[in-house]
């Protein structure tokens, strides 16, 4: 067993201690060296009044058992009063449920890719095309051609407040609506201020008034 | 310094080099300083259009060679003292310049001319990234078909990832009588996919061809309706406020019976 190792860091606090969990390490041998600590090493904090302690797991994925087993550790010892116990969400775990929003307009011969769910502000002219691995949302025109799930998920959707595409795909399914040009007028619109009066205008404006979007160029 | 503007389509055949020569022509008309600059290297009709084709001693490529200084290779115009033309080469092809080399000439150009129009080939390879190279501004033209929005649409595109300003739109050759049947995109639907602003629509009119054709622009010729649109383009470009032609405007009555018999 390896004393050395900085698998658990001891911090103090104001109010208590915090116990930092190493999430790179094996969870074996971050246990073990816990147990060390506590029964050989730091045998002070032990002793002395009730000690408020939290317990931060960082990045790693932890399973209730696993929580479970480092509380067993901490509660054998009688002054240590676990308050809190967290494990940080692993990044990208989360991000795939959520909506990826970008703006601009999708012009002929240009492509957009996105892993997971778009939400996309603008147009998708025709010539356009637009890929996701996820839900394709559009608020404008879909003109051009949308292809959600293209990892092969046939639960993607593809919505457009004006659906008029040259053609559709969701995994491997391909659909050509019959051909038309659009005749319908657009009318999902968006209000916005300026200068304190109200104004409304469309979506695919979005960009010269909320400049901090998410813009795209073209590749 | 001046402003240069490209003259771009995407498509060929839609009308980029009689747009170049009519608004380079319409402010020649105003008065300004225009110097037009046909950057189709082995296609070059430019100067054919403006009936120039046998003034020309010197081209793009000799002044990008340095085998002649700009001045020797600016072609003046036979009725105006302040409007030029840079004529392209006939025997080369595009690769023969480079953005840069046409760059340092459009900025040579600037200095002396108030508007720089450039005259763009069809496509989007290299010929194209020569005429933008220089530009400002952009005029992307197009016709009410589909193929030719189509392709305005991937120049518009490109010219969004390039340095140049927010292009206009100029709609050209619009038969009114096939846009109110329905069997002719009309500028609204056009607008809605494009979404650019409009500096000018300019109807289809027999009499481009015919000036065309005797090197002639046809901003010159009061009668023709093409030309009005063309003035009007000119002067929004200058920045008045020009309201859009009405195209339903049919000739009266008298005017068909005149133009019979020859009397219009």
């Amino acid at each position: 067993m390896t004393v050395k190792s900085k698998h658990v860091r001891i911090k103090g606090i104001k109010d208590g201690l915090i116990f930092l969990l190493d999430d790179k390490c094996p969870f074996e041998d971050l246990l073990s060296e816990l147990r060390y600590k506590l029964e050989h090493s730091h045998q002070n904090i032990l002793t002395g009044p009730i000690v408020h302690v939290d317990i931060k797991l960082g990045n790693r994925p932890v399973t209730e058992e696993d929580k479970e087993a480092v509380l067993e550790i901490l509660k054998g010892q009688g002054n240590l009063l676990i308050r809190s116990i967290e494990a940080l969400p692993v990044p990208g775990s989360e991000d795939n449920d959520a909506l990826y929003l970008m703006s601009g307009i999708l012009r002929s011969g240009q492509v957009l890719h996105h892993d997971g769910n778009l939400l996309y502000l603008g147009d998708v002219n025709p010539g356009g095309t637009i890929t996701c691995s996820g839900d394709i949302y559009i608020l404008g025109s879909l003109r051009g051609m949308a292809h959600a799930g293209v990892d092969g998920n046939e639960e993607a959707i593809i919505a457009a407040s004006l659906m008029s595409p040259t053609q559709l795909r969701i995994a491997d399914i391909i659909s050509r609506p019959p051909d038309e040009w659009e005749t319908r007028e657009s009318s999902m619109e968006f209000a916005y201020l300026t200068n304190g009066a109200m104004q409304i205008d469309k979506i695919h404006n979005l960009v010269k008034v909320r400049q901090d979007l998410n813009v795209f160029k073209g590749v | 310094m001046g402003e240069a503007i490209v003259v771009t389509s995407g498509k060929g055949g839609v009308g980029k080099t009689t747009t170049t020569a009519n608004i380079g022509t319409a402010l020649a008309l105003q008065g300004k300083k225009v110097c037009l600059v046909d950057t189709d290297i082995g296609l070059r009709n430019l100067d054919v259009v403006m009936g120039l084709e046998n003034r020309i001693i010197y081209d793009l490529v000799d002044v990008a060679e340095g085998r002649c200084r700009l001045n020797q290779a600016l072609v003046k115009d036979k009725r105006f003292d302040e409007l030029y033309m840079l004529p392209a080469a006939q025997t080369k092809d595009k690769t023969s310049v480079t953005p840069e080399q046409v760059k340092d000439i459009i900025l040579e150009l600037k200095k002396e001319y108030e508007y720089i129009l450039i005259d763009c080939p069809a496509g989007i390879e290299h010929g194209f990234r020569n005429a933008i190279a220089g530009a400002d501004k952009a005029i992307v033209v197009t016709t009410p078909e589909h193929a030719a929005v189509r392709d305005a649409d991937r120049i518009i595109g490109l010219l969004e990832q390039s340095h140049v300003e927010s292009p206009k739109l100029v709609v050209n050759r619009i038969r009114p009588g096939l846009v109110k049947s329905g069997d002719m995109l009309d500028i609204e639907d056009i607008l809605q996919v494009l979404n650019i602003d409009l500096i000018g629509i300019v109807p289809d009119d027999e009499l481009v061809i015919k000036a065309a054709n005797s090197g002639e622009p046809t901003v010159m010729n009061p009668d023709s309706s093409a030309a009005i649109a063309y003035r009007n383009i000119a002067r929004r470009i200058l920045g008045d406020a020009v309201p859009l032609m009405q195209l339903d405007r049919k000739p009266g009555a008298f005017k068909k019976f005149k133009k019979f018999f020859g009397m219009a």
